[in-house]
């Protein structure tokens, strides 16, 4: 929706003014009746331990498991079940666990029968005096005099079963060190950590009670007040952070680990079948492989949401400010050992349609009447089925033919179209395909042109197209330009192609017709020629002006004067100055970082590109740019065409044909052979309370509800955010019909139908445990980077901590078994929501830092909103694999470890990608075999780094690694460019930025302080 | 001194030169009364075998406002080396080369016979001729290809050296690069967008882009002696790939709907053709020759849309000031042919289609550059085939007969003063003492520049006589008229032709019998059709025609010999005698009356009208007919109605047609077959006269005349029909009650009644 309603609603999504939650509820924390509650609800699942996402093993301590988990300290270590580390067998995490428990609470005595709440006892201080404290304490201590609950880090609410992880195992298992220190505001813990009690102001307190320790601090603790964000949290985080950092440190293992998450849900649910039978079920975490099979609902591949329980109310919906939003991939990959989609073909009839709200028939429609009518499952109105359509219906009111159609057994299908659905009536034209090539000084002389020109000749032998047909029914058509354009006559008859060049980049048009665009087949022989040439042609060129608006313009007047839809490759190097549309200067002025001016250098320079991008779409003509930047080209300005038509950026700064050419090479192969369809138009259709009212993504909207694309592809996702109409019955819960119309690549107009059914609860802990936190990141990340056009960055920031402290704090005050006020307590199904929120405040966009390009965080800005969940969770929170452990036997991934220095050796070998970037970091004792094995050379001293490709070496460790790059690189959108990053070398720096649980190079907090800031604002919250 | 009929001619003959008055009036009242004004055609290029230009450069008299050259006419002391300026009478040292004159070692230009002769300039950088064609795309296949041939054969015509350009438009506008290897390039631009010539330029690369270039190959800077290299390149190096190129030309491929005309540029076209020339090659020769195959229908320029249920304005449209784009055009081009003229270029336009193609609004660039108007039905005719292939015809020296941006400047002796020309030139605006104030064409200067000519370029030259009366000139004074035109020849020379002439004055009150046989009456016809034509570009068709009349009129009282009230009594001198048929007949003729012709006709017709010389002039006005029959040989006959005999064949030359006409028995005989016997082989011969004698004309003649071979009866007889003087109309026929000559149908007025009408108003005292 509009930015205003952004800026209006301080916390994304739902918008309260402020807290739902009045302080005075916060009274009692984690009240573990509280907690149990919704795990009573969840009993049923309980035992299957597999079912809850949240827990790892079945219940049934095992003392060696904890170990692993560093992450949660706060789950109960007692419980085996939770990944969360019994017995800490590391001081660490024992100690972790123990200073989490508020001493004041009383609930965790039996983890067991605590609620399935993690809490993540205390605020900071307390974690951080844990984390030392614990040591020793927790032994020497016992349980605490007080039953201290430790801090219970519950799995969602859905886990269930008994052990409710709470974060100190403490409480629960008897085994654990008695939580030594509770400092929580609560007096009452006699400890040495007792001066890290928080005062009932947190900040305050904080601040006047740890001064001494500040010193002590050590990396990823902030020093200033502000957690790492340097200005950027001014307001309330900075204040509880305020507190000089106690001398010790939070134990890392100690609070909620993403890889554990995501390692349990592997274990529990990878490989396995996920069958979309069962409305509002929580499919596995994207990082988990496993098969699905459509059967009634969409495949969780094509659609995720932020919950799959909505509230029933709109108050609840505000109390909880839980974003509600679905994550559409209409597009989406998917492999092989899944069914492909049906098509289902009505001929003229066209699909069937409720007569009132234009649902398209799907599973939720319901026959009645013996079969004669149905009634629609979106809006409830009663429809004849057509005559053709008629079928009798079952004994359980089942049509006959039920499983034979598609469009009532599955969740996703497609249509054939009819001639209604095309633009003018008339069935579209295949689509084309046009490559424009800057041919400008820089792109000749670093041999890129060369390189392009090359390329396309193979890789036109591979334009996609249907299966069943032998030639791609796409023509493809060229453009060589500077700053003035040159179009290409190819057509088949020529000897040799023809050159028309095109000055008048004032107003340009297209020069010709016929012979532009061609099919590759017939005209081979003139695209080689013509490829063969451009490179000579140009060879003597020192033009270095280039225009970039007309070379659109120009593309898109091609497929408007031949009546088809298509893209534009475009091949550009430099900010467009020559006089022209759309020309721009270098205003990369940093001296708006960080002001509220900073968003102008988001916004494109001029609104040329604006209506370019909406002629564009109209157009069904879809951009992407390959970019090879040298210095400031003005990101945001090039970036916009390509990002609202649906297309595809990429960006190779300073592009060196021996380092960057792969990678480019790799992008743009893939670009072309990608799943594509065309001049789309999507529309959500929800049933009756609510209805989609924000889009976000390579879209563009000229209504409220139609969302146009010039293509959509197999990696493009749109965010849809809902909100309540009215009241969400339970019973029918909540129905999504996501249509797109579109135009395949062989010109065939379709529609293709995902529908999904979604649990309604008036139970806010039902609407907890069914979140999804890394939909929740992908929404979050898109409406910040969305806002950060209209609002200053600090209010960005601020509202997704206040937005991420008040979700958590609703949980702790309406869901949450009661505990101390101290007490960290996260459903289990956002366990990793603030790692992961942290991750995302800390990307280059949201941080406004002068250190940072404008253009790398233009980019970045583009580039998320349109991503799906799987690319934004690599994106925010990298994938750091260790190499040197690598058991060459095995052909699985090596788990993966936390992204923060701590977790590097210096005798060890990491690959770390976050699906853009890809760097192999050495220690530097690594084992030289190791190096023998991958890199060929005898020691760490002769690597060379300045290589973006691992040779082949025949060495099973080579052969892994570059497999598990391989493996890694597969399902992502862009080729990873390999950087490889010696340890205390220079280059290390960059890799350190994608440490993300450590404190930021350029700021951001690490992820412990992160979290003490949220817990803080939890307690003010509460308070 | 024989006749004056002699003198004439040799003074055509001589110097290309005809007066209306042979004899001057010596006064201004008196040249006034005179009725036509003293007036000249001149040839300025006439072909003369025995002229051999001079390899040196012309003695200028040294008054900075004279500067005439020095002539036969001047007094020369061959002692004192000193010779007097017969304009203006200054006193001239000779230069240091002419030390060795004397009375019997003169140089050319003081012999009499030399009152014409040229010079050869050595001076400046020659510059080949520059030929840029504009092509046409939206044409039929078959015209395409006839118009593609004829392109690539006009190559091979091309002197060498010379450089070309190709430009071919249709919905945009294509200018071809020549230089390139392999790839064909061509620089587009949208044929519905007007640009100005720095724009053109700046789009096309021609405003110094060397520059770049040359620090990238620092090593070949020669390469590009030309910023236009890539665009006007020599025909010996390129005519292979220009004739591919030209080749594989294709149609304009945008699609054209049903009941569209196609779109074409030719506005733009052309204005990226004069902006291409202007900023590479200003002042030297360069044709600009657009082939076009319908009108205009977008862009500046545009003279109809594409919807082809709007035709194209006809005459009744302009009349009725209906039609639309008409102003907007005309202006364009008249921009574009004004700008051309600045820059020494001339427009040849080739116009080929069955409708209109526009040439009412783009009259003016070839009008105003001396290029040539070619009308046809289709290229793939032989009229267009010949016409442009004689276009690069030679003479006999070899030499095409071409000429480029001449200027032509008059200087006349103090008597008269210079009121204007007209003919294919553009005013100079060069003011003088010699100018008059009063204007007659295109007046208001003394010189001209002509930017395209040929040997028959014929420019009308008005002239005042301003002598008062109460000024006598004593008896046996001449005055004297200097022809300056300085041109550049097509063997890229620059030459300078010189033409001085001298006439006797006389007083008009005694010795008006002097000046009255030394009319010429033919010379005088032509020169007042100019005028009327001229006028007739600019008013209303009826005022030009009473205008015309009027002046008859008044000439006939001046000169004619009658009673009072007496119109039997009403005789001319043979010096007038013809004078009154042209204008008969020029009344009737299509540079006058519109009635029956398009707009575009009549600005064809006008164009070659102003510009031919006075024997081709008088063909337009008063088509020659020639009989053939058995009663003798070919005569001329009148071009009467009652010429029209069913014995005879008739060869009508009309300059733009050439018909032959079967009579009514002739034809029978034909259809009979009587040719084909041998007995009858003299019928075979007189059928073949006519067609012998029309192929002389045919070959001849530029543009090519179309050819219309009929006979009695025939639809094509209706040319012949609508020529003759209708003296047997269906009016009179039983009245007049002669079995010969063919009636004509039309309310016509016959030369008799116009004649029976002229005598009663010359005679009338009211008049």
């Amino acid at each position: 929706m509009s930015q205003q309603g952004y800026v209006a609603t301080p916390p994304y999504s739902q918008s309260q003014p402020g807290i739902g939650l009045s302080p005075p509820h916060y009274g009692h924390y984690g009240d573990p009746s509280h907690a149990s509650s919704p795990q009573g609800m969840m009993k049923p699942a309980g035992p299957l331990g597999t079912a809850a996402p949240g827990m790892l093993l079945p219940p049934g301590p095992s003392p060696s498991v904890p170990h692993q988990f560093g992450q949660n300290g706060a789950h109960a270590s007692g419980h085996p079940p939770q990944r969360f580390p019994g017995p800490p067998p590391v001081n660490n995490v024992a100690s972790s666990y123990a200073p989490y428990q508020p001493s004041t609470q009383s609930s965790y005595p039996s983890p067991v029968s605590t609620s399935s709440v993690t809490q993540l006892g205390s605020q900071l201080s307390a974690m951080q005096i844990n984390s030392y404290g614990s040591g020793m304490a927790p032994p020497n201590q016992g349980p605490p005099p007080r039953p201290p609950q430790p801090s219970i880090l519950q799995p969602g609410s859905q886990v269930l079963p008994p052990p409710p992880t709470t974060l100190n195992g403490p409480g629960a298992s008897s085994l654990l060190p008695p939580p030594t220190y509770r400092l929580d505001g609560h007096p009452g813990p006699a400890h040495p950590n007792a001066q890290y009690q928080p005062p009932p102001l947190p900040g305050q307190t904080l601040g006047t009670g740890y001064p001494p320790q500040q010193a002590a601090s050590s990396g990823p603790q902030m020093a200033g007040a502000q957690l790492s964000y340097p200005g950027g949290f001014p307001g309330g985080p900075a204040q509880m952070a305020g507190p000089p950092p106690p001398q010790k440190k939070l134990d890392p293992d100690s609070i909620p680990s993403p890889i554990q998450v995501i390692e349990n849900d592997r274990a529990t649910r990878g490989g396995q079948v996920y069958a979309t039978n069962i409305r509002g079920q929580i499919p596995p975490l994207v990082t988990t492989d496993y098969v699905i099979q459509d059967q009634g609902n969409a495949s969780p591949r094509y659609i995720r949401c932020t919950t799959y329980c909505f509230p029933c109310t709109s108050d609840m919906a505000k109390q909880a400010q839980i974003p509600l939003a679905a994550v559409i991939k209409p597009f989406a990959t998917i492999p092989s050992n899944e069914t492909p989609l049906y098509l289902v073909n009505h001929g003229e009839n066209g699909p069937v349609r409720c007569n009132r709200c234009k649902a398209y028939m799907c599973p939720f429609m319901q026959f009645i009447e013996g079969g004669r009518r149905y009634q629609c499952g979106f809006c409830s109105c009663v429809n004849d089925v057509p005559p053709f359509y008629f079928q009798h219906l079952d004994h359980i009111g089942r049509r006959l033919d039920h499983y034979e159609k598609p469009e009532l057994s599955l969740g996703s299908y497609e249509y054939v179209a009819t001639l209604d659905y095309c633009r003018n009536n008339k069935p579209p034209n295949p689509p084309a395909f046009i490559f424009m090539i800057d041919v400008s000084y820089s792109n000749i002389k670093n041999g890129l042109v060369k390189l392009i020109c090359e390329e396309l000749k193979t890789i036109l032998e591979k334009l996609p197209k249907e299966e069943q047909e032998e030639m791609s029914a796409i023509r493809v058509g060229f453009i060589t330009y500077n700053k003035v354009l040159h179009f290409f006559n190819v057509k088949s008859n020529l000897a040799q192609p023809q050159m028309m060049v095109v000055t008048d980049v004032g107003e340009v048009f297209v020069p010709l017709l016929d012979g532009f665009l061609v099919n590759y087949q017939e005209s081979q022989s003139v695209i080689h020629n013509l490829l063969d040439q451009i490179p000579e042609m140009f060879a003597d060129s020192n033009e270095n002006e280039t225009v970039f608006a007309p070379v659109i313009q120009a593309g898109m007047e091609a497929l408007k004067a031949a009546d088809c839809p298509g893209k534009l490759f475009i091949f550009h190097s430099s900010l467009p100055t020559a006089e022209a549309p759309g020309k721009l200067r270098n205003r990369d002025d940093k001296k708006l970082v960080n002001t509220d001016k900073e968003k102008i250098l988001f916004q494109p320079q001029t609104n040329v590109y604006d209506s370019l991008a909406k002629d564009c779409v109209a157009h069904g003509c879809s951009v992407t740019l390959f970019l090879f930047p040298s210095q400031y080209v003005d990101m945001a300005s090039l970036g916009l065409v390509p990002q609202l038509t649906g297309g595809t950026l990429y960006k190779y700064n300073n592009f060196q044909m021996h380092l960057d050419s792969q990678q480019f090479l790799n992008d743009l192969r893939n670009d072309i052979e990608k799943k594509i369809g065309f001049d789309a138009i999507m529309r959500v259709r929800t049933s009756t309370g609510f209805r989609a009212t924000d889009f976000f993504g390579g879209i563009l909207m000229n209504n409220t509800t139609d969302i146009e694309m010039a293509a959509i592809d197999c990696d493009k996702a749109v965010t849809v955010e809902f909100k309540h109409d009215d009241k969400l019955s339970e019973d029918t819960g909540a129905l999504i019909q996501c249509a797109v119309l579109y135009t395949t690549i062989s010109g065939q107009r379709r529609l293709r139908i995902h529908n999904l059914g979604l649990n309604c609860s008036s139970q806010l802990a039902d609407l907890y445990k069914s979140c999804e936190t890394d939909a929740l990141i992908n929404f979050f990340a898109k409406s910040a980077f969305k806002a950060v056009l209209h609002q200053p960055l600090k209010v960005i920031r601020e509202i997704l901590v206040n937005q991420t402290a008040h979700m958590l704090a609703c949980y702790r005050k309406n869901c949450a078994s009661p505990s101390a006020a101290s007490q960290l307590i996260l459903p289990d199904s956002m366990k990793v929501l603030p790692v992961y929120m942290n991750c995302l405040l800390k990307n280059c966009v949201l941080l406004s830092r002068p250190e940072i390009s404008t253009d790398e965080r233009a980019f970045q800005r583009q580039l998320v909103m349109s991503m799906g969940v799987a690319d934004s969770q690599l994106f925010f929170y990298p994938q750091l694999l260790p190499i040197h452990t690598l058991d060459v036997k095995s052909t699985m991934l090596p788990a993966a470890v936390r992204c923060s220095e701590s977790r590097l050796s210096e005798d060890g070998i990491f690959l770390l990608a976050n699906g853009l970037n890809m760097f192999l970091w050495l220690g530097v004792s690594s084992p030289p075999e190791l190096i023998q094995g991958i890199f060929n050379v005898p020691s760490f001293a002769h690597i060379n780094t300045d290589m973006t490709l691992l040779p082949e070496v025949g060495s099973p460790h080579s052969q892994q690694l570059r497999m598990i790059m391989g493996i890694i690189q597969q399902k992502r959108p862009y080729s990873m460019k390999l950087t490889i990053v010696k340890q205390r070398e220079q280059p290390e720096m960059v890799f350190r930025q994608f440490l993300v649980e450590d404190k930021g190079l350029y700021g951001g907090s690490s992820y412990v302080d992160f979290l003490c800031c949220v817990h803080k604002e939890i307690c003010q919250l509460l308070n | 001194m024989a006749t004056y009929l002699e003198f004439i001619q040799q003074n055509e003959e001589r110097d290309g030169v005809r007066f209306s008055w042979n004899v001057w009036p010596s006064s201004r009242l008196e040249a006034t009364r005179m009725v036509v004004p003293l007036a000249c055609l001149l040839t300025p290029l006439k072909e003369r075998l025995d002229l051999p230009p001079v390899q040196y450069e012309p003695v200028l008299c040294s008054r900075p406002t004279c500067k005439a050259v020095l002539n036969p006419l001047c007094q020369v002391d061959y002692r004192a080396k000193l010779w007097a300026c017969n304009f203006c009478f200054q006193r001239n040292q000779f230069p240091p080369a002419y030390t060795g004159i004397s009375e019997v070692h003169q140089p050319a230009e003081l012999m009499p016979q030399f009152s014409t002769i040229e010079y050869v300039v050595q001076r400046g950088a020659q510059t080949p001729l520059i030929f840029l064609y504009v092509v046409d795309t939206c044409l039929e296949e078959d015209d395409l290809q006839a118009l593609k041939e004829s392109l690539q054969m006009s190559l091979s015509l091309l002197p060498p050296d010379a450089l070309v350009g190709l430009i071919t438009f249709g919905r945009m506008v294509q200018v071809h690069e020549l230089s390139c290897e392999g790839i064909s390039k061509s620089y587009v631009f949208r044929g519905t967008k007007d640009l100005t010539a720095k724009q053109i330029q700046d789009m096309l690369g021609l405003t110094k882009p060397a520059m770049p270039m040359q620090q990238a190959r620092p090593a070949q800077p020669q390469e590009h002696p030309f910023v236009s290299g890539r665009f006007l390149q020599p025909v010996h190096k390129i005519d292979m790939n220009l004739t591919d190129l030209l080749g594989e030309l294709q149609r304009d491929p945008w699609p054209v709907t049903q009941g569209k005309r196609p779109l074409r540029s030719t506005g733009v076209a052309l204005s990226i053709a004069v902006g291409l020339l202007e900023g590479t090659f200003p002042n030297t020769g360069a044709r600009i020759m657009l082939f076009t195959g319908g009108p205009p229908t977008q862009g500046p320029g545009m003279v109809v849309g594409d919807e082809l249920k709007i035709p194209i304005r006809s005459w009744h449209d302009i009349e009725k000031d209906n039609a639309r784009f008409m102003k907007k055009a005309t202006k364009h081009y008249e921009m574009l042919a004004n700008r051309t003229a600045v820059n020494g270029h001339c427009i040849d336009i080739y116009a080929c289609a069955l409708d209109q193609t526009g040439l009412l609004e783009m009259k003016c660039c070839p009008n105003l550059t001396g290029g040539h108007m070619v009308m046809g039905d289709s290229f793939n005719t032989s009229l267009f085939k010949q016409t442009f292939q004689r276009i690069f015809s030679k003479d006999f020296n070899g030499n095409f007969r071409m000429a480029f941006g001449a200027t032509l400047e008059v200087k006349t002796s103090r008597e008269l003063k210079i009121a204007g020309a007209i003919g294919p030139c553009v005013s100079l605006n060069v003011k003088g003492p010699c100018v008059s104030e009063n204007e007659l064409g295109v007046g208001g200067t003394s010189q001209w520049k002509i930017c395209g000519l040929d040997p028959t370029s014929t420019l009308g030259i008005y002239f005042e006589v301003v002598n008062q009366h109460n000024t006598p000139i004593p008896q046996g004074g001449r005055g004297a008229i200097q022809f300056v035109t300085q041109y550049q020849h097509s063997s890229t020379q620059r030459r300078i032709r010189v033409t001085t002439i001298a006439r006797n004055w006389a007083d008009a009150q005694s010795q008006l019998r002097h000046i009255e046989a030394a009319f010429d009456q033919e010379a005088a016809a032509v020169l007042m059709a100019r005028l009327g034509v001229f006028r007739a570009e600019s008013e209303e068709g009826p005022d030009v025609l009473r205008w015309l009349d009027r002046q008859l009129i008044r000439l006939c009282q001046k000169f004619g010999q009658y009673n009072k009230e007496d119109p039997a009594s009403f005789r001319l001198s043979d010096s007038f005698s013809l004078y009154p048929q042209f204008m008969f007949h020029l009344r009737r003729s299509p540079f006058l009356q519109v009635f029956n012709n398009s707009p575009d006709e009549s600005s064809y017709y006008r164009h070659h009208f102003a510009r031919q010389d006075l024997t081709q002039s008088l063909i337009m006005i008063q088509p020659i007919l020639y009989s053939y029959s058995f009663h003798g040989p070919p005569e001329p006959v009148l071009l009467d109605s009652s010429s029209i005999l069913a014995d005879r064949i008739l060869l009508m030359d009309t300059f733009f047609q050439i018909v032959i006409y079967l009579g009514e028995t002739i034809a029978q005989w034909r259809k009979a077959g009587y040719q084909d016997m041998p007995e009858y082989e003299n019928f075979k011969h007189l059928l073949q006269a006519p067609l012998d004698d029309a192929q002389e004309i045919l070959q001849a003649r530029f543009p090519m005349p179309r050819y219309i071979n009929t006979e009695h009866g025939g639809s094509q007889a209706r040319f012949l029909l609508s020529k003759v003087n209708p003296s047997q109309t269906h009016n009179n026929l039983y009245a007049w009650g002669q079995e010969t000559g063919a009636p004509i149908l039309t309310d016509d007025v016959s030369l008799q009644v116009f004649m029976d009408h002229l005598k009663k108003l010359a005679v009338s005292s009211a008049s």
